[in-house]
């Protein structure tokens, strides 16, 4: 495994499922009174977040904190560019401090793998740009796996704004490494550029039409709901929430039919939901619904994938020499 | 006055021949070998073209002396073997008045190691609102006879239609960017497809610019006016070209070095010296420009030299600057991809790097053939010489050189500006010539 985790490719099946056999360890130690164990003591991680997020950043917060890793959060939203420094003059001056992980949320795509070639520490993709966010792959995977067990020859479908999304990318990277068989649903206008050869090669499928993929061949495992922004209808993505939702949105109509065919089907969305635009709101508190799984399972991941890139077997490159005092 | 005699030298690399030249014109050309001369430059086995001339480079002078200023610029210009180049009117202030375009050509007389053209500013501050002072540019000493909005499209039609007609008298033309805002907005980094989709990248479809190209081609007809289409693309813009030129419209268009070999798929790791605008293309672009190129409907290269502070290129993807160098590698680009693999001979090189360029440009004493009487601007190309290419070896003031480490087959040896000596790989006589 790299020192870095920038995008889900970077991770083998072999990764994925280290992470997640030591994510189940760690779902363990949250169940305790005591949640800290010392593994990461001594060590120290940034979480750099130029970009507004609330459940990742305190989800990488916390799985730092109980792994007794000293963390500390920036927030450097719009200074790169307002204040004209460079993102490695910025990526430069944080590493410098010596810190042993970077943590990073950014609103550009591929900000992370730039910054991974400047800097001597790990660094983590938090969300970058449209691109992508492994630790979400890696969470739902683990929420899915927890819940229906291996995810060989399993059915799920990601449905919503897969042009601008992030979670998307990684998710149909790591479900295709588990096996799954993935297809994704979206209106022409919110279908990536060249998803048709993508699709081909990455071996995942592609719908226009969400009721033709639920009514389909295989009952539907899980269904993976994405956040519609409203500002999509502006730039004449769609017309109305109204006409979106009687597209895409997970229904409670739609629900009803998903589970008349499979009484275990997941509904699973990476957060925050528009309830009402893109799922409804007794699909979202339906029975079917894992999202706060996912959320307490991002916990659990994240502190797995610190543990393997900071502390695991071949982590050692990443560590600075012991001080004299020590 | 020094007379400098040429020996040996394969004339458009055809057949051999010597050239005298003498107070800054070609005195004779053919067999002179007996002939008294100051100094002696030895070609034997190198190819002698006009000097080369660029339609398109940014100089970055006045307003960003720190990315390039037209001294170092010139010197860029003077080792691509270029003797003369059209510089850009994006600077800070924009070259829209007689008076930045006359300090602009001062400027360029007083470095003198390539001549230094102004390109006019078509809107007012490139605001694309209102028309610049288009007619006091070209009554200037400057003579301003391309006028460009590069770096923005002049997408309103009214505009453009205005601008094509206004020039007429003059004979300018128009260099138009061609892409239109609404369908590639300023975000737009990536060719759009799915390279653009796996990255999650802006996507800058090749629609956007063959529509500008199609609505332009047609505005052209209309008014008889003519438009020249900046780095060209894409396959589908070469077809609107072959189409217009068929109808006789008076359309020329350039494509770029970069444009002609590099391909979308060099951004994987988002290295922002692989953003440009207009994005690199896949494999099928490239190829269809080189065909292109080779039958004529693309009629010159032009490399859009945009040199950038290091810093402005050390941002996100998203948020660094558009543009590449481009002037000290255009030759051997050309070189390596259009004559070693017998596309174009010596002639069309000649043609397409120096003689059209200048025609479209307006641009007497360039260009012109080595023949007695000509202006003495002569580039000495090594059409065997293998280069890698070490962007820190650079005369250009900054370093943003997408080239760095590729290896080409074809060289500028010397470069002749006026008669005098601008450049050379000859280090025995460098001292000498740079007096």
């Amino acid at each position: 495994m790299s020192r870095h985790l920038i995008s889900s490719a970077d991770l083998s099946r072999t990764d994925i499922e280290g992470i997640l056999a030591t994510a189940e360890s760690m779902h363990d130690l949250q169940r305790r009174d005591v949640k800290k164990v010392p593994t990461l003591r001594g060590r120290t991680i940034v979480n750099f977040f130029f970009e507004d997020s609330t459940r990742t950043r305190s989800s990488f917060e916390i799985a730092g904190k109980w792994l007794s890793a000293d963390t500390i959060n920036l927030s450097a939203k719009g200074s790169s560019t307002s204040k004209g420094e460079s993102l490695r003059d910025t990526a430069m001056t944080v590493s410098a401090m010596a810190v042993d992980a970077l943590v990073i949320r950014h609103g550009a795509s591929g900000a992370c793998r730039q910054v991974s070639q400047w800097v001597r520490c790990s660094v983590i993709n938090a969300g970058d740009g449209m691109h992508e966010h492994p630790t979400q792959a890696l969470l739902d995977a683990y929420t899915l796996r927890t819940r229906i067990g291996e995810l060989d020859g399993k059915h799920v479908v990601i449905v919503g704004d897969l042009t601008h999304s992030r979670v998307f990318r990684s998710n149909v990277i790591t479900l295709a490494a588990l096996g799954a068989r993935v297809t994704v649903v979206a209106p022409p206008t919110l279908m990536p550029s060249g998803i048709d050869a993508w699709s081909e090669t990455d071996g995942f499928e592609t719908s226009w039409d969400l009721d033709t993929v639920l009514a389909g061949g295989d009952p539907v495992d899980a269904v993976m709901m994405l956040r519609v922004q409203r500002e999509r209808m502006s730039g004449g993505y769609f017309p109305t929430a109204r006409e979106y939702t009687v597209g895409y949105g997970l229904t409670r109509d739609r629900l009803d039919r998903l589970v008349a065919r499979n009484a275990d089907v997941l509904v699973l969305h990476p957060g925050p939901m528009n309830r009402g635009l893109e799922i409804a709101a007794d699909a979202a508190d339906a029975p079917q619904s894992v999202v706060l799984e996912q959320v307490s399972a991002g916990v659990a991941v994240r502190m797995a994938v610190l543990y393997h890139l900071l502390a695991g077997e071949d982590a050692g490159s990443t560590r600075p020499a012991a001080p004299g005092a020590a | 006055m020094t007379r400098t005699l040429i020996s040996g030298a394969r004339l458009l690399g055809d057949a051999t021949g010597d050239l005298l030249v003498q107070d800054g014109v070609i005195a004779e050309v053919g067999s002179l070998g007996g002939t008294a001369a100051d100094r002696h430059i030895d070609a034997d086995g190198l190819v002698a073209l006009p000097g080369l001339v660029d339609l398109h480079v940014h100089l970055r002078e006045p307003g960003r002396e720190d990315a390039e200023t037209i001294a170092t610029g010139s010197a860029a210009a003077a080792s691509g073997g270029y003797t003369a180049v059209f510089a850009m009117a994006n600077t800070s202030p924009v070259t829209d008045t007689a008076e930045a375009a006359e300090w602009i050509l001062d400027l360029g007389r007083a470095c003198g190691l390539t001549e230094v053209v102004p390109v006019g500013a078509v809107t007012s501050g490139l605001a694309g609102e209102r028309l610049a002072e288009l007619g006091l540019m070209a009554r200037s000493r400057a003579k301003v006879r391309v006028f460009s909005d590069d770096g923005h499209c002049i997408h309103d039609a009214r505009i453009m239609r205005r601008a094509l007609e206004y020039i007429r008298p003059f004979g300018g033309v128009i260099s138009q960017h061609a892409q239109d805002p609404r369908l590639a907005d300023a975000s737009a980094c990536c060719h759009e497809g799915e390279v653009s989709g796996r990255l999650g990248l802006p996507g800058w479809p090749s629609i956007a610019e063959e529509s500008i190209v199609a609505r332009d081609v047609m505005l052209a007809r209309h008014t008889g006016s003519r438009v020249h289409v900046a780095h060209v693309s894409s396959a589908g813009t070469v077809e609107v070209l072959r189409w217009a030129k068929a109808q006789g419209i008076a359309v020329t268009a350039e494509v770029t070095p970069h444009h002609l070999v590099l391909t979308t798929d060099l951004l994987a790791e988002y290295d922002p010296v692989y953003k440009v605008n207009p994005p690199l293309r896949p494999a099928e672009d490239v190829e269809a420009l080189r065909a292109a190129l080779a039958d004529g409907t693309i009629d010159i290269v032009a490399t859009d030299h945009a040199p950038h502070a290091r810093h402005d290129k050390e941002h996100s993807f998203l948020d660094a600057a558009f543009g590449m160098l481009g002037l000290e590698t255009a030759l051997s680009v050309v070189s390596d991809v259009m004559v070693a693999s017998g596309r174009l001979d010596w002639a069309d090189v000649a043609r397409i790097m120096s003689s059209r360029p200048a025609r479209i440009g307006g641009l007497t004493g360039q260009g012109a053939s080595l023949a007695p009487g000509s202006p003495a601007n002569i580039t000495l190309v090594d059409p065997d010489r293998t280069i890698t290419v070490d962007a820190a070896a650079s005369r250009s003031r900054s370093r943003n050189n997408p080239w760095h480490g590729r290896t080409m087959r074809g060289a500028v040896h010397t470069t002749m500006y006026r008669g005098r000596v601008s450049h050379t790989i000859d280090t025995d006589h460098a001292t000498e010539y740079a007096q």
